[in-house]
């Protein structure tokens, strides 16, 4: 917008000196109409495009000013010297509005008024010519349709004139908006259409008669047809669904529908209703209706019958109580299943038997579906936790003596109930933080120029299979100077560190790490953040933070959908596999004798001009084996550090079913559960976070010597847990 | 989508808007500073819809749609007038001369795309 704020101060600087050229021709020759045009245009632009872009003074100030050279242009008024004058004085003023917005101040208002006042004079006191600038104009859209609670029925009579594709309506994207309102249901009379020899084909013969259940007010479905109101015959009423016939899902029968539209007396009913066959066939055979007639109030019947339906559906499903425990077996179950299928399918492609390639493909296709059910039982709005927030929040800013008010968005997000559990934890604590650490005191907001009342903003939205959720206060954000005194102090960092401001920034979820120097019951001693950190990556999701001195920080949290089943990367070395999560994997590239001679022995790997550290997967985990001649490198990014992982092979894609590697193992550094795949072998999923913490700190390079049995060969993690 | 809207207004800024809002929606945007550079835009250009102002210098809003309107390839195009004034006299002569909505200035992007999708589907 502030470009196109800087657009419009170029264009008005641009009329005024047109506008100055013109009323300085004009005081020459007062009767000049092209220059009357001119300022009249110059001034209605002025106005217009003002108006647009947040320019509320100058649109107010020239609207006098055009209305009067409106009067000149009419020939109602005469151009005199004193005029040219005032219109001069009055662009200096514009001018000066102008210069005053950037600086985001004010020109004098006294100056103005008086300048409008001095208009205001020329205009005759009838105050015929001036118009009402806001009345009810195209701006159906503008006001935002309040939904009522009810939904509503509506019969609307659509008959357009003949003549109008005249003036370029399209009546067919009218009828689209119409869709978008809520539940339609058209029908099309082309009783009208004459013979081929008559017909004017650029006429409209056609007319609908549309049925629409909705919340949108009336006056929102008239606003779809603004356009051609004068070009059409409309008429709209509510259909009769009072609760009266509430009871029965049935709606009214044809011939009643058909007699309230008048279409039919009470007679023609009666006489119809005699007879045994349907009653549209016996109206039809009577003559009193045609078939368009008959189909159109059957449309009617049809969708009342349906919004009943819904109606009584919503009542009777509501919801059942089922115990957690139950949607975790069952996501369980499921998780076998979709183990067992990719067994089925990996058997059925080597039998080469279409039978069972045929059963295979639709066991697949079932046991997706089942599998996506279950998965979405198991999700929760989030606004179950969220509401939780209000109470701490309001706690809290007593507690503190700060004026906090806590928004909510995006409360509908739905995320997996064993997300929402684990979340709650590390929400608290982040907004914990925000109300300690983040807001100020009422008195130091206002002494900066904000509102006294801090705001604390939870939102959470959908982004592919994520949910993001993120914490916003607009409180004082990072000093990122104290940040960086404290982490030397603190010995976190090396004194001649050279960080970026992100960099800093990510230096408060280093363990041990607080900026606060009082300890305060509300945060504590600032320990959270790495353990906040350390939580979320445990739930394989990621946390950033952007903060801007002085307007506030906003902690963001990128969390999977679900904890059950992910997107893995399937990779082989030698006999075993692994997978890497896939929300971590930025792509997958060769390594060859000839990079691995390049880098010296470091392990390092240029990859278009950047070198990427890498961890040999096979050598940690001590795997013997045949190496390949050519390995590959998976490159993961995390925390905005690119490491690659050496891997025999990359072998695609795997929808990865979690389990947890029970009681014994669960303490193995570097691998995070486990998955079954449909050979039946299980393949270990990969704790990136924590190997590449572990190569860091250095603990982990001891590789076993050869000669382990065969299977699992995680020698030193695991003979550090046992120990 | 993939649709040309020829936009027609003396006011830099109202084109930018217009242009800016419109091509994010997809739709292809020729400009015109009036009238007369309308019309003269238009014998190279196709266009599937017109927006215009109505008080522009050399040939106004009114007069654009009048000479559109008389030009076989017009006939059915949609032409909506995007003007300040919001008077009963000033819409009845555009509509009389053809245009087949308005949008009163100011007015907020969405307007202008829900009026767009109105008439182009």
């Amino acid at each position: 917008m502030d470009a196109q704020k800087q657009l419009f101060r170029e264009e008005a600087y641009e009329l005024l000196t047109v506008l100055e050229g013109a009323l300085l021709d004009l005081e020459q020759n007062p009767g000049d109409g092209e220059n009357i045009g001119k300022v009249f245009r110059a001034m209605h632009t002025l106005k217009g495009s003002g108006a647009m872009f947040g320019f509320d003074d100058i649109a107010a100030f020239t609207h006098t000013i055009e209305t009067v050279y409106n009067l000149v242009r009419d020939g109602k008024l005469k151009v005199t010297q004193e005029l040219v004058s005032l219109t001069l004085k009055s662009c200096d003023q514009i001018r000066a509005m102008l210069d005053a917005s950037l600086k985001d101040s004010v020109a004098d208002t006294a100056r103005t008024d008086i300048i409008t006042m001095e208009f205001q004079k020329y205009i005759p006191a009838e105050g015929d010519t001036e118009n009402p600038d806001q009345g009810p104009g195209p701006s159906c859209e503008e006001n935002p349709s309040a939904p009522q609670a009810r939904l509503m029925t509506y019969r609307i009579r659509f008959n357009p004139h003949r003549d109008l594709f005249a003036n370029g309506t399209n009546p067919v994207p009218l009828l689209n908006e119409l869709q978008g309102m809520g539940e339609c249901s058209i029908n099309c009379s082309m009783q009208d259409l004459p013979g081929l020899d008559e017909m004017d084909p650029e006429s409209c013969y056609a007319s609908w008669d549309i049925i629409m259940t909705t919340q949108a007010r009336e006056d929102d479905i008239r606003g779809i047809f603004i356009f051609v109101e004068d070009t059409s015959d409309l008429s709209l009423e509510t259909i009769q669904d009072g609760p009266a016939y509430d009871h029965d899902i049935e709606y009214k029968k044809v011939g009643e529908i058909l007699l309230d539209r008048g279409v039919i007396a009470r007679d023609d009913l009666d006489k119809a209703l005699g007879s045994q066959k349907r009653i549209g066939e016996v109206l039809l055979d009577a003559g009193v209706v045609d078939r368009t007639q008959i189909s159109s109030a059957l449309a009617e019947q049809e969708q009342i019958r349906a919004l009943r339906k819904k109606r009584a559906a919503v009542e009777e499903s509501s919801s059942i109580r089922v115990p957690a425990q139950k949607l975790d077996d069952l996501v369980n179950l499921v998780g076998e299943l979709v183990t067992i299928q990719a067994r089925l399918t990996q058997f059925a492609a080597h039998k080469n038997d279409p039978d069972l390639a045929g059963i295979a493909e639709e066991v697949e296709r079932l046991s997706a579906a089942l599998r996506d059910i279950a998965m979405g039982i198991r999700m929760l709005p989030i606004g179950t936790l969220f509401s939780k927030f209000k109470r701490l929040v309001r706690d809290l800013s007593h507690e503190l003596g700060k004026d906090i008010s806590l928004v909510m968005e995006g409360e509908e997000t739905e995320l997996d109930k064993a997300m929402i559990d684990k979340l709650s934890d590390p929400l608290v604590h982040l907004i914990r933080n925000s109300i300690d650490h983040g807001i100020e005191s009422s008195a130091a907001r206002v002494a900066s120029g904000k509102p006294s009342q801090g705001t604390i903003t939870v939102s959470a939205s959908h982004s592919g299979a994520y949910v993001l959720i993120s914490i916003t206060d607009d409180g004082k954000g990072l000093d990122t100077e104290a940040i960086k005194a404290k982490a030397m102090e603190k010995g976190l960092i090396p004194p001649d560190a050279a960080l970026d401001e992100h960099e800093i920034q990510g230096l408060i979820f280093v363990p041990g790490f607080s900026t606060s120097s009082t300890v305060t019951s509300v945060s504590g001693r600032g320990v959270g953040m790495d353990v906040v950190k350390t939580g979320i990556e445990s739930l394989g999701g990621r946390v950033e933070i952007r903060s801007a001195k002085g307007y506030g920080t906003t902690i963001t949290l990128k969390l999977p959908l679900t904890l059950a089943i992910i997107d893995g990367l399937l990779v082989a070395i030698g006999n075993e596999f692994f997978i890497i999560p896939l929300g971590v994997v930025v792509e997958c590239v060769d390594l060859t004798d000839d990079d691995i001679k390049h880098a010296h022995g470091r392990h390092l790997i240029k990859v278009r001009e950047e070198i990427i550290p890498y961890i040999h997967l096979g050598r940690h985990f001590g795997l013997t084996g045949e190496r390949p001649t050519i390995e590959q490198v998976v490159i993961t990014e995390l925390g905005g550090s690119r490491i690659g992982f050496v891997v025999d092979k990359v072998v695609g894609q795997h929808q990865t079913v979690i389990k947890n590697l029970g009681r014994m193992l669960k303490e193995i550094d570097g691998v995070s559960g486990a998955t079954i795949m449909g050979d039946g072998t299980v393949a270990l999923i990969l704790d990136v976070n924590r190997l590449v913490g572990q190569v860091e700190a250095g603990e982990a390079t001891s590789v076993c010597g050869g000669g382990s049995p065969a299977g699992l060969k995680i020698t030193s993690p695991i003979n550090k847990s046992a120990a | 989508m993939g649709r040309t809207i020829l936009s027609v207004d003396d006011s830099a800024s109202i084109r930018q808007m217009v242009m800016f809002t419109l091509t994010k929606e997809g739709y292809t945007v020729v400009e015109a500073v009036d009238g007369r550079d309308a019309l003269n835009k238009v014998k190279a250009t196709p266009v599937d819809m017109v927006i215009t102002d109505l008080n522009m210098p050399h040939v106004d809003g009114i007069d654009l749609i009048q000479a559109l309107r008389a030009d076989p390839a017009f006939k059915f195009v949609p032409i909506v007038m995007l003007t300040t004034e919001n008077t009963v006299e000033r819409k009845d002569a555009g509509k009389h001369a053809g245009a087949t909505g308005w949008i009163v200035k100011p007015f907020k992007p969405e307007q202008l795309v829900a009026v767009v999708r109105k008439l182009l589907g």
